[in-house]
């Protein structure tokens, strides 16, 4: 128990120096905050699994409306300046930059809010 | 392996939904005189019901009221779909529908007519797909799932209607609702993002001399299942037996 917490408080200790030392953190800014369709953490996550199923299903088996999409996720979170979730400081970019994983869903979707005026709105 | 599961998994689950959803309808909702099949071919699907193989979506062309030199179906697809992409050359842009003019040379007698990806019930397109990129949705609909998909082209060799297009070039400002980007093959989807809204494709809203027809073949109460049902249509190659969904009138 005793090295756990040694373990532990190791790791507290040592991120933040880690990360000033290295890449600086991602900075995010959240559009539209405290309405995501599932939580922080699971969406950090799971995000990518989410996305998957629904993927697999909406294209394969017809199912619409399903809880989680990507044109609801650029109408969320698009840069209210840029329009996009891409480009330096974009929702999507920014921590997969940090994090060196790569990113291809907009080679082939929109990564533009498709209505100008939904950028980060959404109630 | 695990996309088999899953797939397996949800298809159980419709299974019992479908079941249930039946019994209810059967009961209670179901209108004196309506059939069940008329329910299943209107209206948009609702959120999160799957494609059903009691639709077969289906198009009927009329080809002797289509003009010749006439292209605003293939402009209405281009701007539906998004297909905007400024080629070098001509041959590699994406085609989703063309117009082609046929002329007999015993006779001299001339058509014009917008050719599309056909629907076939028994695609080649799919059969070649060495990935599981090509498929056939419930409702009759064949496309490309993108996500998959490695651009191999086979199923462009396959096709006998020359249907399929690759992307060349990356793309950007694609229409939201129709993914589309570099190094997948593409064909025409029946606008399936606005059928599944429950309105017909762009090209045949853009027609101007209504010659294109749009509907639930498996529907015995549809405008397109009556008219196939008396008028005498041709399938392209019939001969292939692959069971179109677009059917020709006039050729
Ligand atoms: S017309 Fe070609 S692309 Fe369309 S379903 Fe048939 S074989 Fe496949
Ligand atoms: S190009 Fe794509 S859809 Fe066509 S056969 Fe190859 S993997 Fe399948």
């Amino acid at each position: 128990m005793k090295r756990l917490l040694v373990g532990l408080a190791a790791a507290l200790l040592l991120t933040p120096l880690l990360a000033a030392a290295g890449t600086p953190m991602p900075q995010l800014k959240i559009e539209n905050p405290g309405s995501c369709i599932a939580p922080v953490p699971e969406m950090r996550r799971n995000h990518m699994e989410m996305l998957k199923h629904t993927r697999d299903r909406t294209m394969r088996q017809g199912i619409r409306g399903e809880k989680a999409s990507l044109n609801e996720c650029i109408n969320c979170h698009a840069s209210k300046t840029t329009g996009s979730v891409l480009g330096p400081g974009g929702f999507c970019q920014e921590c997969h930059t940090y994090a060196a994983v790569k990113l291809d869903c907009w080679d082939c979707h929109q990564p533009k809010a498709g209505n100008p005026q939904a950028v980060g709105v959404k109630p | 392996m695990s996309e088999d599961r899953i797939e397996n998994k949800s298809r159980r689950s419709f299974v019992g939904a479908a079941a249930v959803a039946g019994a209810g309808v059967g009961v209670a909702a179901l209108a004196p005189g309506l059939k069940l099949i008329e329910v299943a071919g209107a209206a948009p699907r609702a959120p999160g019901e799957p494609a059903s193989s009691a639709v077969r979506w289906g198009m009927l062309i009329d080809t002797t009221k289509c003009a010749s030199g006439c292209d605003a179906c293939v402009k209405a697809c281009a701007t539906e779909n998004g297909i905007n992409e400024t080629v070098k050359d001509a041959r590699q842009g994406s085609q989703w529908i063309r117009k082609i003019d046929l002329k007999d040379p015993k006779t001299g007698q001339e058509h014009s007519l917008p050719m599309l990806c056909q629907h076939c019930e028994h695609p080649p397109c799919v059969d070649v797909c060495p990935t599981g990129a090509s498929m056939k949705r419930a409702d009759g609909i064949v496309l490309v799932d993108r996500h998959i998909c490695i651009g191999c082209r086979y199923c462009m060799m396959a096709c006998p209607y020359k249907a399929r297009s690759l992307v060349h070039m990356p793309l950007t400002e694609q229409n939201p609702l129709v993914p589309r980007g570099q190094g997948c093959v593409e064909a025409c989807t029946f606008c399936v993002h606005r059928v599944d809204r429950g309105q017909e494709p762009a090209c045949v809203e853009a027609c101007p001399e209504k010659a294109m027809l749009f509907g639930n073949l498996n529907d015995p109460a549809s405008e397109i299942a009556q008219r196939v049902a008396k008028e005498k249509t041709t399938q392209v190659r019939a001969d292939l037996k692959l069971n179109l969904g677009v059917r020709y009138q006039g050729i």
